[in-house]
């Protein structure tokens, strides 16, 4: 079974981030980029089912030449390849372009099964698998909190707002996981080590078939028109329990009408 | 007035706050059309509903194909909805299956996507708040018929009565649309407790509370006032409590009226899911804990002294 797993480099979530006043794009040179957290349980999703049943797993990034770092700490874990979109005419693209350029570059590997995070924690628009699943006219098995592959049937628990779904599906599909599913493995020495002589292979907008105008902040679909930092909270009171910290409590929830 | 197409959102045609949300936020660009998706017989239990918060229309799409697949019906149905009746916008809740069908909806008609809005002007401008609140942003699709998912809980719902015309809408899901298939649907039921994500109140416990077992104490105070229970990451990777509950980057984004943070350190992890909560309370033991940042009343204490003894109070002053 070969396993394309889908890697996004993100602005780390527990550092300061922040749009760029000059394009309100997100701003990746001054923040720490790191491996979107959910994908790592996507990557070792794959993992278990290449080591269960052979194939391979490959990793598929778009971003800037700054994720090849993410690309190797993914590699890290035991994918056997990875395929970096990179092009500077991708700068700002929206979902709906990310996912044609995604969909491109899927169309020209060979796999039977996609597997992402079912969100990346910088825009948590959460929609990239509904979308390729949508352009590439295969079943859609998202918001995953268990995966069970039976011959071509793919049966998921879909974790949804009331409880769970039992979804199922033959053939090729895009799968999506909570970070409920496994507990991802940490890169061992050795994997660190091969990572580094993993075949990564470069692609360009033009190595896809798509045109420049068809992508990019200038083309996106929407617009950011302005931004600014959220008013910071005024200063709360404290109070040191000293037997009457409940008593204090609740006249503060009164105080607001909550009681 | 161009029409608005707004996607209820229901739990086997009981509606969900986020719906009168919806509406709400859609009679600011036009005028509401509500569209209700499920098994045959799902409309006649919201329609009423529907018109006390203004809907002018309702657009009935039930079959057993679009409660039997997954996303994709619902999509292929919006999709011809939308070249028909050339609407302003279209709003759905930003659940997972809400964005997801928007998702799939702006790629077959060619449109741009907001997901989260937390408000939506008149000139379809949308409102959201990013990097785990620390950041507005507002945006605007520019390409097709905006598509915007509504953050629930953020708008105030407000009545508008109205008589909704009903019309049904021919449901013809093609092969295509009927790739995954929902063979069972579970509800995990938070038992008489409201849904986390449109309490109005939600009392959260975390690592400090130390036990499955010790999470009673979360579960009397949140039902001393009617609210839900949520958990922080570290409370549910320890097992106390299912991960369903869980708040934060990886689980559930809240935005009650109150949140109470119990023996929850407070790190970014957890910011991100309530930090727009409008009251926030924290009871932590540790008085450095980053949390009593955000708290607009915070109790350095023992939890197992003051939740208890609080739960106590506000079930004497309720009678």
């Amino acid at each position: 079974m070969n396993i394309v797993v889908l890697v996004k480099q993100v602005p780390d979530s527990g550092s300061e981030r922040a749009l760029r006043d000059s394009d309100k794009t997100v701003d990746r040179e001054s923040a720490s980029l790191v491996i979107n957290e959910m994908d790592e349980y996507a990557i070792e999703e794959a993992l278990q089912l290449r080591d269960a049943q052979g194939g391979e797993v490959t990793i598929l990034t778009m971003g800037p030449d700054r994720a090849t770092e993410t690309i190797r700490k993914a590699l890290s874990m035991g994918p056997d390849r990875a395929v970096h979109i990179s092009d500077e005419a991708l700068h700002g693209a929206c979902a709906p372009q990310t996912s044609l350029v995604l969909a491109k570059a899927l169309e020209q590997l060979e796999w039977d099964l996609v597997i992402s995070g079912a969100e990346s924690t910088d825009g948590r628009v959460s929609v990239m698998p509904a979308m390729l699943a949508e352009r590439l006219n295969v079943p859609q098995l998202t918001g995953a909190r268990k995966l069970t592959v039976d011959g071509a049937k793919l049966t998921i628990e879909r974790q949804t707002e009331d409880g769970y779904e039992i979804v199922e599906a033959e053939g090729k599909a895009i799968v999506s996981v909570w970070d409920t599913i496994n507990e991802p493995r940490y890169p061992s020495f050795k994997g660190i080590m091969q990572a580094k002589s993993k075949p990564v292979e470069t692609k360009s907008l033009a190595d896809l078939g798509i045109s420049p105008d068809e992508v990019g902040l200038a083309n996106a679909t929407s617009e950011v028109l302005e931004f600014s930092p959220r008013p910071p909270k005024g200063a709360g009171v404290k109070v040191t329990d000293e037997g009457d910290g409940a008593q204090k409590l609740v006249e503060f929830l009164a105080s607001q009408k909550i009681v | 007035m161009a029409e608005v197409l707004v996607v209820v959102e229901h739990l086997e045609g009981a509606p969900k706050k986020v719906t009168f949300e919806m509406l709400t936020a859609a009679r600011a660009l036009g005028e509401p059309s509500a569209v209700v998706f499920g098994a045959p017989g799902t409309a006649d239990k919201l329609t009423e509903k529907l018109g006390e918060f203004g809907a002018q229309k309702v657009y009935v799409a039930e079959s057993d194909d679009i409660t039997g697949y997954l996303v994709a019906p619902k999509a292929e149905v919006l999709a011809s909805l939308v070249e028909r009746t050339q609407p302003a916008a279209v709003l759905l809740a930003s659940s997972s299956e809400g964005k997801e069908v928007a998702g799939r909806l702006a790629i077959k008609i060619g449109s741009g996507i907001i997901t989260g809005a937390t408000e939506v002007a008149a000139d379809g401008t949308a409102t959201q708040v990013i990097f785990a609140g620390a950041v507005i942003v507002k945006s605007k699709v520019r390409t097709g018929t905006p598509i915007i998912t509504v953050t629930p809980n953020a708008v105030t719902p407000v009545p508008a009565p109205a008589t909704p015309q009903t019309e049904a809408v021919e449901v013809a899901v093609s092969d295509n649309a009927k790739l995954a298939r929902v063979v069972d649907r579970k509800v995990e039921s938070a038992g008489s407790r409201p849904e986390l994500s449109e309490a109005s109140i939600v009392v959260s416990g975390g690592r400090g509370v130390g036990s499955a077992d010790n999470f009673s104490v979360i579960e009397g105070l949140a039902d001393s006032l009617g609210a839900a229970v949520g958990a922080s990451r570290a409370a549910t990777d320890s097992g106390f409590y299912p991960h369903q509950f869980q708040v934060g980057q990886t689980g559930k984004t809240v935005s009650p009226q109150l949140y109470m943070a119990i023996g929850i350190s407070g790190a970014i992890q957890h910011r991100a899911g309530m930090q727009t909560s409008k009251t926030i309370v924290a009871v932590n033991k540790d008085e450095e804990a980053p949390i009593f940042e955000l708290a607009d009343f915070g109790v350095v204490g023992d939890l197992f002294k003051v939740v208890p003894d609080a739960t106590e109070q506000i079930k004497a002053r309720k009678g």
